[in-house]
């Protein structure tokens, strides 16, 4: 049995209880929609995140491995040499997008095209550097985008719970409580309508009486 | 309005690897150091990658950056591979949406 609320059993509180009932209710089957749309993206989303970050994994993992490699070959001072200026640089293009009021990041990669990819002449080091750097270079992109899915995921992830302790505060304590107080308000009305009818057919017998 | 820009934070092995990419990258030696340049640069930066063998000792600061939409902060497999920290992200991401695990249990 819900707790009823602690007000005074008027019309005036009736009417405004009554009010706020139909706003829960209208509110959870509102939130309660919200939450099944979410979910659904959400695991469009978390299995798109899950390809995207087996793919990632497995190939970054191998180009750092061969870079591992790469360094293991040379002096540490000839690769930091290299590497130092690199020729490049890599942007995105940032901005956000709204997913069921949740924002999350949208980017894009901006690749200024001009430049070389290897920063240093191929005498000094390596093939397997060039491999790996190549390697990294061409999964910026995917990196990016799987940065993008994977906050998207997180963010939603986090507002669905949210969403849900709201669904569940309406459904299990708001609406009962309400309800409680209708019903305990209503009685009392009643009652007090019955013991004034009563009280009124008592004095009208003693005025006859007499 | 956002800066556009990508870093690692990682060993310093492998962080030149992404120097080399085009990306901006700083060595931490452990994950005090990454937390420290993490707070440091978290507004100048829109992704920032982690490598996980750090990622993994930093729950607690990525969890707070989770909730905003920039900066995104994302672990990477280190040089060592990948030790599972991305996918487990991904895992406790669908069991605090859905409740239950959906998504991995048919290979587990």
């Amino acid at each position: 049995m819900a707790e009823r609320l602690n007000v005074n059993p008027t019309r005036m509180e009736l009417r405004n209880l009554k009010r706020r009932l139909a706003t829960a209710v209208k509110g959870h089957k509102m939130l309660k929609d919200k939450s099944d749309e979410m979910v659904r993206r959400f695991v469009e989303l978390a299995k798109e995140n899950k390809r995207l970050r087996k793919e990632v994994e497995d190939e970054l993992a191998g180009a750092l491995r061969g870079f591992a490699l790469a360094r293991s070959c040379c002096e540490d001072y000839v690769i930091e040499e290299a590497l130092a200026m690199p020729s490049k640089r890599i942007r995105v293009q940032a901005d956000t997008q709204n997913i069921m009021s949740v924002t999350v990041p949208n980017m894009s990669i901006i690749r200024e095209e001009e430049g070389e990819i290897f920063p240093y002449s191929f005498a000094q080091v390596t093939a397997q550097l060039d491999d790996s750097i190549l390697t990294v270079t061409a999964l910026a992109e995917k990196l990016v985008q799987l940065a993008q899915v994977e906050k998207a995921c997180n963010m939603l992830a986090i507002e669905i719970e949210k969403n849900r302790r709201r669904v569940n505060a309406l459904e299990y304590v708001m609406i009962p409580q309400t309800e409680e107080t209708i019903r305990y308000i209503t009685m009392k009305l009643d009652e007090n309508e019955r013991s004034a009818t009563v009280r009124l057919m008592k004095v009208k017998n003693i005025i006859q009486d007499k | 309005m956002y800066s556009g820009k990508l870093a690692v934070i990682g060993d310093k092995d492998i962080v030149l690897a992404f120097k080399a990419a085009g990306m901006d990258v700083f060595a931490a030696a452990d994950a005090a150091q990454a937390e420290d340049v993490l707070k440091r640069q978290a507004k100048n930066y829109c992704v920032i990658f982690i490598t996980e063998d750090l990622a993994a000792h930093m729950g607690e600061t990525l969890e707070k950056y989770k909730r905003k939409a920039y900066p995104t902060v994302i672990p990477i497999p280190s040089s060592s591979g990948s030790g599972g920290l991305g996918m487990a992200g991904i895992k406790a991401d669908v069991e605090r949406a859905v409740g239950t695990d959906i998504l991995f249990n048919k290979e587990d």
